[in-house]
């Protein structure tokens, strides 16, 4: 129990210093998840909105693959990007494994599904309550989607925060491709679970406590984001 | 200035609406014909009221005559030619339970104005002259949909308005709104009528038929039973179904 408190109050003191190793490891941590949401926002909010606007065969098999692969199990992508990325694999000229670039590579591959799916439904929801107005406007196909996707930001912009937090929480994927290298690629998440298997609980618990602390922060900017948005009518 | 003279040419000129014609219009669903061989023809000025009990299909013609539905049977010509997304900003369409975008009122006028191709100097001073028109002018910069319901539905109106349309089509504008906010409504409709602007009405509302009607259209059961000015149909309407409806007997 002593033992426990003791690195507690070390994993207080680690934090209040600045300590330089946690530091950069915080910091590569961010780097990596914020460029993975970002490109996953690039690449999900057009499929989510083209696949909310538009009519096809086999689309609501689509949505199905879509929603499903929300719940990708972060091992299985970093194990898929591994194959990539490996010297055997198809990308391999590009040396990108256990580099951050193979890091954000895995964490866009597990985030995009989630901006999609959420934007399919939020642009999908906006398009019903729209389409007949945009119609006697005389708006087409092509203007109403930024419309749609400008109307529907407060809502997408959850979207990309609940992408980031899954991005910023997972460790299975980051693990395999990154490879947890001092000072190059690790994380938060994968530095934890070396300084636990480590011993070095002090570390480990800093680094919790900011992940927790970044992910209260997170849901507390989404209930501020829905509760402005309520206020002015936006949502 | 030549691009301003080519934006008015996009949301008028070649974009005529006038005459709406409406032949052998039919409209069926699950089985049930909703709309059944209505002929129509919709030109000149004046206010011209459709009524009809509830079901009867005035809601569905003016989508269809609007070009927002298509009809199963028959069809409808702008000027003599099918209906064009690009000559829809010459309609201005009204529904019952307003659409607004999120976003400001004034920016949901500008937004009507842009798609009807009016270039970006020119919206803001378009759409403040709307807003006053529909005294909202102190409201032009609240996000839209925190305004009450008449404010909403005069919005709306003013967003129609702004882009100049030939015809305004109007979808029980006023069916959920309090006494105040229809008069306001009804007399920004009366002064949209009296400066030439072709206005379709749909209502249930007999109190309202009498007092904006020019002419009326009497519907029932998807069919057009009488079209007749309005001093002649409150006063001896030639079908039994509309004298009884008159009379306050028929409710479906």
């Amino acid at each position: 129990m002593q033992d426990f408190l003791d690195a507690i109050g070390e994993a207080f003191r680690l934090i209040g210093r600045l300590d330089a190793n946690l530091a950069e490891i915080v910091f590569l941590s961010w780097k990596v998840s914020l460029s993975a949401t970002f490109l996953a926002a690039l690449i999900g909010l057009p499929i989510g909105a083209l696949i909310a606007i538009s009519s096809f065969r086999g689309r609501l098999l689509l949505i199905l693959l879509v929603n499903a692969l929300m719940g990708l199990p972060p091992v299985v992508v970093g194990l898929i990007v591994y194959l990539m990325l490996s010297n055997a694999g198809p990308m391999g000229g590009f040396g990108l494994l256990y580099s951050p670039t193979a890091m954000i590579v895995a964490q866009t591959v597990l985030v995009t599904p989630i901006v999609a799916a959420l934007a399919r439904q939020t642009i999908e929801d906006l398009k019903q309550e729209y389409d007949e107005q945009l119609r006697a406007l005389g708006v087409g196909t092509l203007r109403a989607v930024p419309t749609l996707l400008w109307d529907g930001r407060f809502s997408l912009l959850t979207a990309c925060l609940a992408g980031f937090g899954r991005a910023t929480a997972e460790v299975g994927a980051v693990i395999i491709v990154g490879g947890n290298i001092d000072h190059v690629t690790r994380v938060m998440t994968t530095a934890i679970a070396l300084e636990t298997s480590k011993g070095d609980l002090a570390l480990a618990l800093g680094l919790g406590l900011i992940l927790l602390t970044m992910a209260i922060g997170v849901n507390a900017l989404l209930m501020g984001l829905r509760a402005t948005a309520t206020r002015s009518a936006y949502a | 200035m030549q691009r301003a003279a080519n934006a008015n040419d996009s949301i008028a000129g070649d974009s005529a609406i006038l005459p709406i014609r409406g032949h052998g219009l039919a409209f069926e669903r699950g089985g049930r014909r909703l709309l059944d061989g209505i002929d129509i023809e919709i030109a000149g000025t004046g206010t011209l009221v459709i009524i009809g009990p509830n079901g009867a299909g005035k809601s569905l013609l003016a989508r269809v005559l609007a070009g927002l539905i298509e009809p199963t049977a028959g069809e409808v010509t702008w000027a003599g030619r099918p209906p064009q997304r690009r000559r829809a900003p010459k309609i201005g369409f009204v529904f019952q339970r307003p659409v607004l975008l999120r976003r400001s009122a004034q920016a949901n006028i500008e937004y009507a104005l842009a798609v009807a191709g009016v270039p970006r100097p020119g919206r803001a001073e378009r759409a403040q002259a709307a807003l006053a028109r529909a005294r909202l002018t102190h409201l032009a910069g609240s996000p839209a949909r925190v305004l009450s319901g008449g404010e909403q539905q005069l919005l709306s109106i003013a967003r129609a308005l702004a882009t100049a349309p030939e015809i305004m089509i109007l979808d029980e504008p006023t069916s959920n709104l309090d006494p105040a906010a229809t008069k306001a409504i009804e007399a920004l409709l009366d002064a949209v009528r009296s400066e030439g602007t072709r206005i379709v009405l749909i209502t249930h509302d007999l109190g309202q038929a009498r007092r904006l009607a020019d002419e009326v259209a009497f519907l029932h059961h998807g069919r057009m039973i009488e079209r007749t000015e309005r001093k002649g149909f409150f006063a001896s309407p030639r079908s039994e179904v509309a004298q009884a409806f008159l009379r306050g007997e028929i409710v479906l």
